[in-house]
């Protein structure tokens, strides 16, 4: 490196903070942030969650209704996340450049993936709302959508890094096409497969947070409910509940993950 | 001498498979996940449900969506604006963030700093990322009132708590010998971090970076909807439960997924530049 290129880097780092300041500008412009502002909330928000946000006494009556929603909303996020898999190990297979059927195919699964993937979570919850009313249904549906988009995309990776040489192998002593997914591909990809939809799982139960809340089910409804009745020692405790559920599942996943990897 | 025992099954026939710890865990994951989603379909509330005609309205509803999309409720220049505000909160989260958790994975990586701090750090985080953003946001918007800053400090939280294990990782990665050789011309930690350690992560870091902002667009459109963030997701909130349009729904979709389409292409393009052999979550 001479004097020549270092000058150069130091000038394309330049131009390009200044860029990153323009546009944190800009955004802090339209949002209406205040940085300061918001920086000095941090510790009186803090101050605040620890005198208001504690679990009390009474607030303990509550439990057994929160538990049995918190359930409903596990429930959910498990059913969404392994029916969404199957479809996506489908849609995967066939998307894939080394198991695709024909071009056709692949294009229209990528298709699908991509369009359920970019279209948020809110916008399927809100969609599906109007027509399937307030039930699990409609949150098991919207956590769903999302879900195949990004499974599928996952699944396609992993379907392309992990199984060129086999099916060549394969192909190569006359395999059908079935014998080949079925023999080579998925027993090759399964737990790299089931990393993701595990991954998933994690990640839906704390989707289903929001989705709840939207679509008037599950935990996220009975948060937004007693977030608006302003009694926060609730609030505290369901918050407290889905922490716990979440930490034991990501402890779960992490040890399965460990071992089947 | 004593013949090798094999396994066999009960009609005499040689397992194929010689069963690991792996391959068991493997099909108990399967089994238990396959039964909980059998469960989970018995214990669903079905209330006010006709599945039917839900459907049928669904696929009705779609089609005006998607084919006849317009606005009704404010003008295309207003969308943009919107859409301006959606963005500009992913920005301020991401990059507020982004300076934020690289202070916090300097003291995350094992190769930087003791072992007690990094251990601090990190269950400070896994306890961050426990709670769902959207709480987050509510939580703050009790302390800092409805708005902006409310959305941008919960979206923060997340935000902070990915880089740090994005960071903390490429930081880990760096070779030794670069820390060796600093070392030994008498470099302290601090130029350690910002001659050895930031070069050479530099493009990692903002990839990663890059790719977390694709996450904020959508928790951006999320905050907008389910905790009053403004914005495109406030709009779209506001379309479907209060006034019922939903061309106006299919329009502020589409705008959405031309964007997070978009974001997509630039990362996935960075993503084969940056990191061609892993796959990253």
């Amino acid at each position: 490196m001479n004097e020549k290129t270092m000058r150069k880097h130091r000038w394309q780092s330049g131009i390009f903070l200044l860029i990153l300041i323009v546009l944190t500008y800009l955004s802090s412009a339209i949002t209406t942030f205040n940085f300061m502002e918001g920086m000095a909330t941090i510790p009186e928000a803090m101050g605040w969650i620890f005198s208001n946000l504690l679990v009390s006494q009474e607030s303990f009556e509550k439990l057994p209704k929160i538990l049995e929603k918190l359930a409903e909303t596990i429930f959910m996020s498990i059913a969404a996340t392994t029916i969404a898999a199957v479809v996506s190990l489908f849609l995967g297979v066939l998307g894939s450049n080394t198991t695709k059927v024909n071009n056709f195919l692949s294009v229209f699964a990528r298709f699908i993936a991509s369009v359920s993937r970019n279209i948020p979570v809110v916008a399927w919850s809100l969609i599906l709302l109007i027509s399937f009313g307030q039930n699990s249904v409609t949150g098991f549906l919207a956590l769903f959508a999302g879900t195949v988009g990004f499974l599928t995309r996952a699944f396609i990776e992993s379907i392309d890094e992990a199984s060129q040489s086999s099916v060549e192998a394969l192909t190569a002593t006359g395999a059908t096409y079935f014998q080949i997914v079925g023999k080579a591909v998925i027993p090759q990809c399964l737990p790299q497969m089931i990393s993701w939809v595990l991954f998933m799982v994690e990640t839906n139960i704390r989707n289903a947070t929001l989705v709840g809340i939207l679509t008037g089910t599950g935990i996220g409804y009975t948060f937004d409910m007693y977030y608006k009745m302003l009694n926060y020692n609730v609030v505290a405790l369901i918050t407290l509940c889905i922490v716990i559920t979440v930490i034991i599942v990501d402890l779960i996943s992490n040890y399965v993950r460990k071992v089947i990897l | 001498m004593e013949a090798t025992y094999i396994k066999r099954k009960k009609d005499g026939r040689i397992h194929i498979m010689s069963g690991n710890k792996g391959d068991i865990v493997l099909k108990w994951t399967i089994i238990i996940l396959a039964i909980l989603t059998v469960v989970a379909f018995l214990f669903f509330n079905y209330a006010g449900l006709e599945l039917g005609s839900a459907i049928r309205e669904t696929a009705y509803n779609l089609k005006v969506m998607f084919l006849e999309p317009t606005l009704n409720h404010f003008d295309l220049g207003e969308a943009f604006y919107q859409i301006g505000i959606t963005l500009g909160l992913a920005f301020l989260a991401t990059i507020i963030g982004a300076v934020i958790a690289f202070f916090l994975s300097l003291m995350t990586a094992a190769n930087l700093a003791p072992v007690w701090v990094s251990r601090t750090v990190r269950v400070f985080v896994a306890i961050i990322r426990a709670v769902p953003t959207v709480l987050w946001v509510l939580i703050f918007a009790i302390a800092a009132g409805l708005g902006s800053e409310a959305a941008i400090l919960g979206m923060l939280f997340h935000s902070i708590a990915y880089l740090v294990k994005a960071f903390s990782e490429a930081f880990e990665e760096v070779d030794k010998g670069i820390f060796e050789a600093l070392r030994s011309t008498g470099a302290n930690w601090w130029h350690i971090v910002k001659s050895g350690v930031l070069p050479s992560t530099f493009t990692y870091l903002l990839s990663w970076t890059f790719l977390r902002f694709e996450i904020n667009f959508g928790v951006a459109v999320a905050m907008g909807a389910a905790a009053g963030a403004g914005g495109i997701g406030f709009e779209l909130f506001m379309a479907s439960s209060f006034y019922f349009d939903l061309r106006e729904v299919g329009f502020i979709t589409y705008s959405i997924l031309i964007i997070a389409f978009l974001l997509e292409v630039i990362s996935t393009r960075l993503k084969k530049r940056y990191f061609p052999a892993t796959t990253t979550k």
